[in-house]
């Protein structure tokens, strides 16, 4: 007897069981989606308590209430201006607070708290508006400036940028811990006037007082804060054209115009609403096109999208100078000067710009000091225009014969590259593996490590190329020129040159421009020389922006987006 | 009952003994055993079949065709990055590339008032020059991919001038052999827009340099080639990534990373989730308790912070693949969810009729998990082995795209979807031949399983 | 079934304990420096930095001070983000994951049941064709691309529109959860339904389906009170790994939504090696987890009373 096959059972064409399954299913499916639709709508409630666009306008452009929204590539992880390091803190700090001195809509600077500022020999003085409010009301007075410096000097408080106030007398020996911080070369004289004394007189002090660490604070107000200044919107005062009404870690951030600020007329928007926290490229972008954010940045892949939806592109250096760093320890390979210039000979920053990274505002690297810096008279690479190598593969070869020969070797062993973990950085490794392997046989292992692990490894000199990059602190060719000087920890690789060194010193110490930009000059030659770094190339961004708003500047020192001079042009 | 006709039809001489006969029909098929009928159904079943070609295909693939397409996957064509599958690859020889000086003038003069081309756009520079605008401060060079409407749409800007003294500019960035429509837009003195602008057009010519012909191989006699001459640049079936590097060695050299680690990590982890669950559900018990906790132990572990210290553990230097490792650590951190599924699989069958009975007619413990347990539960493993497959592929590639999967320029199909997926609007087929070539593995496996079940279910055991 | 789940949760606690010292073992081994940053800082601040943190004792008695906190609740501060407590970082985040993740896998638990059940009811019909390929679709697409690609669709159907279908990106309200939450269930969905299915399919062919027909019961008491009873069971077992898996996995989809999740924080932590986001995320996630399996552990008793639970 055959045995029949025991699916037939559901086979069979109008069988009870598969009708009234069909059946049950319909009613299960019905009923699965009000379930989830009920479970969304519980949990939506329960977990309202991190919404990050509740009561927000959800359109890029609000003209009726003035407002923009737009986003933070990540959430300020410090937004206490002690003890920011990083850009986003800064950008925000740039709209809710005021230094001393400012930068204007053109790059100048300009008084922001203090209206007049004097330099006498090593004494500088600041004499403060007597209209400068915090946002609660009392004034700004000069103790709020000597508080603030005096306490990101102390060394418990860990400041990581406190060398940015080491022109100031004593500052580096209070932060070591050397001498008590009372005798730190800044006083408030009277509640509108500080003076501050520098260690030597240095002709770029102004600039760097512009910058985010040099910011106030307000004593009473951060003593009651018991340690949480800055850690949410009420724990901070604001006395910038903006004050933080609301802050909801990690989702969103709202700005509002601050009534008490003594320049409030030159404000033309009354909120900021920073409603999504993403660096996602795409999502930045979806979220532009669905008129959702004011701004975004593009990367190459969406150009072609922008240029046909006829959108307006703007383009802007954003000033950090990226370039190989070769280690110069004694016992490293690299340390042999006619390795070096074989390797510059082969390396070629056009064809890395051009062909390879291909993102339009990205110019190829030819100096350490990018274009965007001033010089004496007018821009410092006008001024004194960066020697460059040409490609040239036979005498390429030549150098490595040479090296070889000194380092007693018949081929070089592998070369250790260590790169970052960005898409950008991922290209040129791979694209130097290549132009080094096919011109002169040299292999190059690729040692792609996420940032901590990285900062380590270059630290500890575990490298022997490393892709690196420098941002300005302040806008004075010494915050890239000074890279190189043997006693900078930032000088990773270990250069040590008593010429250079001299140079820098004289850079430091001169108060004549012109004698300041030639030894910069010098730097630039020596750095070409001698081989020291092999420059990649300086970073622009191409970004879109919603065609009503208007006044969006970006800095390359300072808050890299401004919003300050921003309005709504309506009716278009 | 003498009415029923069967009894009446009964008699006597039906209840002798039937004496030996020399034959007798014999109605039996020949005896197969469990796995004979499983090969045979797994045979005939179409799916299957289907599926067991494309795997013997992609094995082909992978290792002969490296064999038939001597690329290298690393090298890069740096004259046809992102290049689609098909497209022209004729070029001119031209002179090697000197920079202009913005003053020299070559033959090819198109002239026009204001903005104009000076020689011919090629791929290797589009040289401008414009006459003075009298609004003008300084300029800003612009590119468009389409033709140029109105102000508000210049395009991507290139360069900012920020004086009158320069009036040319060389681009060099990114030419392809297209049409770019320049345009030079005048600036007041705080750099903004004054409304004044200048347009061209530029039908760019790809060229390439005698001494790149002769370091790619591209012609037979190098010395030979004049300017004007034409040349082929090699031939990319499937086209180029990003770096210019060819589509289908790489999506081979990446079939070799990719199977290995989808392949033999599932494999693996799998076959020790089974022995684990079905021993732990057999047992039962504390035992049970103590392996099943021990399982919840290895779940919550930090996958990733654990497979940077595994990478340090093994010495995985710089640059190098940690494939090993990475495989390591998908075994160790993967096989508890098949153990808890076996787990609970075998914890139901355990009270079936027939493992009591056998374990009345002696079996042991070893023959009770591996004869009767693990075949009825195989519906569940092959199941999970099936999806563990492309688990295994994305796991690597969401390790790629946080920057800890396979090192340049090694390549694997989770990393190359990482890759094409930036460019996805501009050049799809960069992110689909590595997504097919996934997803056909990933249906092979499936169908594959599909088949094994079918085959293997001992319920379905086919009769005659 | 009282003394069991105690049981149970005191196990649960060691596990947990566990977890955490392997974390601890497995973070300080890393290479890499939690504190340093692109700005090289002189010997007294890194001091200092170092005895905030209480770096600058040994492995071992941090590893006890750090118990002991936790023991409190206290999980310590953010090296990255030193204003914010790692207790404040999960409170305020993990509802966000969780919430992401339960309708992500409901989504996928209820729709892995139904197709599951579908496919095999309608075998080597046109449903079960649909659904298979629908199937192969999810679990061959990789979830940063299936991300990417419903985003893009959902810009360009909003501006097809002139409406504003649902939002692109963010977090808030329901219509933001919608999108999100489906593409991070489909893949565990299309896995489901595959389970479901063959599942199912051993079921309707075993003996008590014949016996319980041959009683005469009723076809839709047979399907609800046998058939899917009993089918089912694989899919809750997976049921609990894959809810702690899906809050903990979802980084790709919080990243490409912008959802402030906790799976994001984990990443960037681990990246940049701050410990105490590490531990306190790991420990959290641990103790979840066991949580989850406990429950479906009791769940999977309840359903089947064969299973004696010891």
């Amino acid at each position: 007897m055959k045995q029949t096959d025991p699916t037939d059972f559901v086979q069979a064409p109008g069988d009870n069981l598969t009708r009234a399954a069909g059946k049950q299913l319909a009613v299960y499916a019905v009923a699965a989606i009000a379930i989830l639709a009920a479970v969304m709508f519980l949990l939506n409630a329960l977990a309202g308590m991190t919404s990050s666009a509740a009561g927000m306008s959800r359109m890029a452009v609000d003209v009726e209430n003035n407002t923009i929204t737009t986003y933070l590539r990540t959430e300020p992880p410090q937004m206490n201006s002690m003890l920011a390091t990083d850009a986003v803190s800064g950008m925000v700090l740039a709209h809710v607070m005021e230094g001393l001195l400012r930068y204007g809509p053109d790059d100048e600077l300009v008084g922001g708290v203090a209206e007049r500022w004097q330099l006498d020999g090593n004494t500088m003085t600041f004499w403060l508006r007597d209209d400068a409010r915090w946002s609660n009301g009392e004034a700004v007075t000069a103790h709020d400036f000597e508080f603030a410096w005096k306490h990101l000097l102390e060394p418990t408080v860990g400041s990581q940028y406190a060398f940015i106030l080491y022109p100031i007398l004593n500052a580096e020996k209070a932060n070591n811990g050397e001498v008590p911080i009372d005798d730190v070369g800044v006083e408030a004289v009277d509640e509108r006037t500080l003076v501050v004394t520098l260690e030597t007189p240095i002709a770029y002090f102004d600039r760097m007082i512009a910058f985010v660490t040099y910011l106030p604070a307000n004593e009473a107000f951060y003593q009651q804060t018991n340690g949480r200044y800055g850690a949410d919107a009420d724990e901070m005062l604001y006395n910038g054209p903006f004050m933080m009404t609301s802050w909801v870690h990690g989702a969103s951030m709202q700005l509002e115009k601050n009534p008490h600020y003594w320049d409030a007329e030159r404000i033309r928007l009354d909120a900021i609403n920073f409603a999504h926290m993403t660096s996602d490229a795409s999502t930045l972008l979806n979220l532009f096109k669905d008129d959702q954010i004011v701004m975004a940045d593009l990367g190459s892949e969406m150009l072609e999208e922008a240029m046909l939806q006829g959108w307006t592109l703007s383009q802007f250096m954003e000033g950090t100078v990226f370039y190989t760093d070769f280690n110069h320890r004694p016992e490293r390979l690299t340390a042999n000067l006619n390795l070096r210039k074989a390797m510059a000979l082969v390396h070629d920053a056009g064809e890395l710009v051009n062909r390879v990274i291909k993102l339009p505002g990205y110019l190829p690297g030819k100096s350490l000091f990018p274009v965007w810096l001033p010089g004496a008279e007018d821009n410092f690479r006008e001024e004194y225009p960066a020697p460059t190598y040409q490609r040239d593969v036979a005498q390429a070869k030549v150098y490595l014969q040479r090296a070889l020969d000194e380092l007693g070797l018949d081929r070089l062993p592998p070369l250790v590259l260590l790169t970052g973990d960005t898409p950008v950085s991922r290209i040129q490794a791979e694209y130097y593996q290549e132009v080094f392997k096919r011109s002169l046989d040299i292999d190059l292992v690729i040692d792609a490590q996420i940032f901590r692990q990285r900062l380590e490894k270059m630290t500890a000199g575990d490298f022997d190329l490393v892709a690196a990059g420098w941002g300005p602190d302040y806008n004075d060719p010494l915050t890239f020129g000074d890279l190189y000087a043997s006693w900078n920890l930032n000088n990773r690789g270990r250069y040590n040159n008593p010429a250079l060194d001299a140079q820098v010193r004289i850079a430091q110490s001169s108060l004549d421009m012109a004698e300041r930009m030639q030894a910069f000059g010098e730097i630039q030659r020596i750095i070409h020389e001698d081989v020291v770094m092999l420059p990649d190339y300086e970073r622009g961004i191409v970004y879109v922006s919603h065609p009503q708003v208007r006044g969006i500047r970006r800095h390359v020192i300072g808050a890299e987006t401004d919003f300050t001079n921003a309005w709504i042009e309506a009716g278009e | 009952m003498e009415n029923n006709p069967i009894i009446r039809r009964l008699r006597p001489a039906d209840f002798e003994p039937l004496s030996a006969q020399a034959s007798a029909p014999m109605l039996v098929r020949p005896s197969r055993s469990y796995w004979q009928d499983a090969w045979g159904r797994l045979k005939s079943n179409k799916r299957a079949l289907v599926s067991l070609y494309l795997i013997i295909g992609l094995l082909l693939f992978t290792f002969v065709g490296p064999l038939v397409w001597r690329v290298d996957p690393a090298l890069q064509d740096i004259d046809q990055i992102s290049i689609a599958p098909g497209a022209d690859r004729s070029a001119i020889v031209v002179d090697p590339f000197v920079a202009w000086d913005g003053v020299s003038i070559d033959e090819g003069y198109q002239g026009d008032s204001g903005l104009s081309l000076t020689g011919n756009p090629t791929t290797q520079s589009v040289k401008l020059r414009w006459n003075a605008m009298p609004s003008a401060s300084g300029y800003r060079v612009y590119r468009n991919n389409y033709p140029t409407q109105n102000l508000a749409a210049l395009g991507l800007p290139l360069l900012q001038i920020n004086n009158t003294r320069q009036m040319f500019y060389e681009d060099r960035l990114d030419l392809r052999p297209q049409t770019y429509y320049y345009s030079i837009a005048a600036l007041n003195e705080s750099g903004q827009l004054t409304g004044e602008y200048e347009s061209v057009e530029a039908d760019v010519v790809r060229v390439i340099t005698v001494n790149e012909v002769r370091a790619r191989n591209l012609s037979d006699n190098p010395d030979a080639l004049q300017q004007g001459d034409q040349v082929r640049l090699s031939f990319h079936p499937l086209g180029t990534d990003y770096l210019g590097r060819d589509m289908l060695s790489r999506l081979m050299a990446g079939a070799r990373v990719s199977l290995f680690i989808g392949l033999l990590a599932p494999l693996f982890f799998v076959a020790a989730g089974v022995l684990y669950g079905a021993t732990s559900g057999f047992v039962g018990g504390r035992v049970d308790a103590l392996m099943m906790r021990f399982a919840d132990f290895v779940v919550a572990l930090p996958f990733l912070l654990f497979m940077i210290l595994f990478q340090v553990v093994f010495g995985i230097g710089p640059g190098e693949s940690g494939i090993v490792p990475m495989l390591i650590a998908l075994i160790i951190l993967s096989w508890p969810a098949t153990a808890r599924l076996v787990r609970g699989q075998i914890l139901q069958i355990r009270e079936e009729a027939y493992v009591s009975a056998a374990r009345l007619l002696g079996a042991s413990q070893n023959y009770l998990i591996l004869r009767h347990m693990i075949p009825n539960t195989l519906g569940v493993i092959l199941v999970t082995l099936t999806f563990a497959v492309p688990a295994a592929i994305f796991t690597e590639a969401f390790l790629s795209f946080i920057g800890m999967g396979v090192a340049p320029p090694t390549a694997s199909w989770g990393s190359m979807c990482n890759e094409g997926l930036k460019t996805m609007l501009t050049h799809p087929h960069e992110l689909i031949f590595p997504a097919a070539m996934i997803s056909i593995t990933v249906l092979a496996f499936n169908l594959l399983g599909d088949g094994l079940r079918d085959a293997l279910d001992a319920k379905m055991r086919s009769t005659e | 079934m009282f003394w069991y789940t105690i049981k149970r949760l005191l196990q649960g606690v060691l596990t947990v304990w566990f977890i955490a010292t392997a974390t601890f073992i497995g973070m300080h081994n890393v290479p890499g420096d939690p504190l340093s940053g692109e700005r090289a800082t002189n010997a007294t601040i890194r001091a200092n930095l170092e005895a905030r943190y209480g770096l600058d004792r040994p492995v071992t008695e941090q590893y006890f001070i750090y118990m002991g906190n936790m023991l409190r609740g206290d999980f310590g501060i953010s090296y990255t983000q030193q204003n914010r407590e790692v207790n404040d970082i999960i409170r305020e985040h993990f509802p966000v994951s969780a919430t992401l993740g339960i309708l992500a896998v409901l989504f996928a638990a209820l729709g892995g049941i139904l197709f599951g059940a579908l496919t095999a009811l309608f075998r080597n019909r046109l449903p079960d064709y649909i659904i298979m390929f629908l199937v192969i679709f999810g679990i061959s697409v990789p979830s940063f691309v299936l991300a990417a690609l419903s985003q893009l669709s959902l810009v360009n159907m909003n501006s097809a529109l002139g409406f504003s279908l649902l939002p692109v990106a963010g977090w808030g309200t329901v219509s933001h959860m919608l999108l999100p939450a489906l593409v991070l269930g489909l893949g565990t969905m299309a896995y489901m339904t595959r389970l479901m299915r063959s599942s199912m399919l051993e079921v309707m062919s075993s003996d008590y389906i014949r016996t319980a027909k041959a009683k005469g019961l009723s076809p839709t008491r047979i399907f609800s009170r046998h058939q899917l009873r009993n089918a089912v069971l694989p899919v809750i077992t997976v049921l609990g790994p894959a809810i702690a898996a899906i809050t903990t996995g979802g980084f790709v989809v919080e990243l490409v939504f912008a959802i402030p999740g906790l799976g994001r924080y984990f990443v960037q932590a681990v990246q940049q090696l701050d410990y105490t986001v590490i531990m306190g995320t790991t420990v959290f996630y641990g103790a979840f987890l066991v949580f989850m399996v406990i429950l479906v552990d009791l769940v999977y008793g309840w359903i089947d009373p064969r299973v004696r639970l010891q």
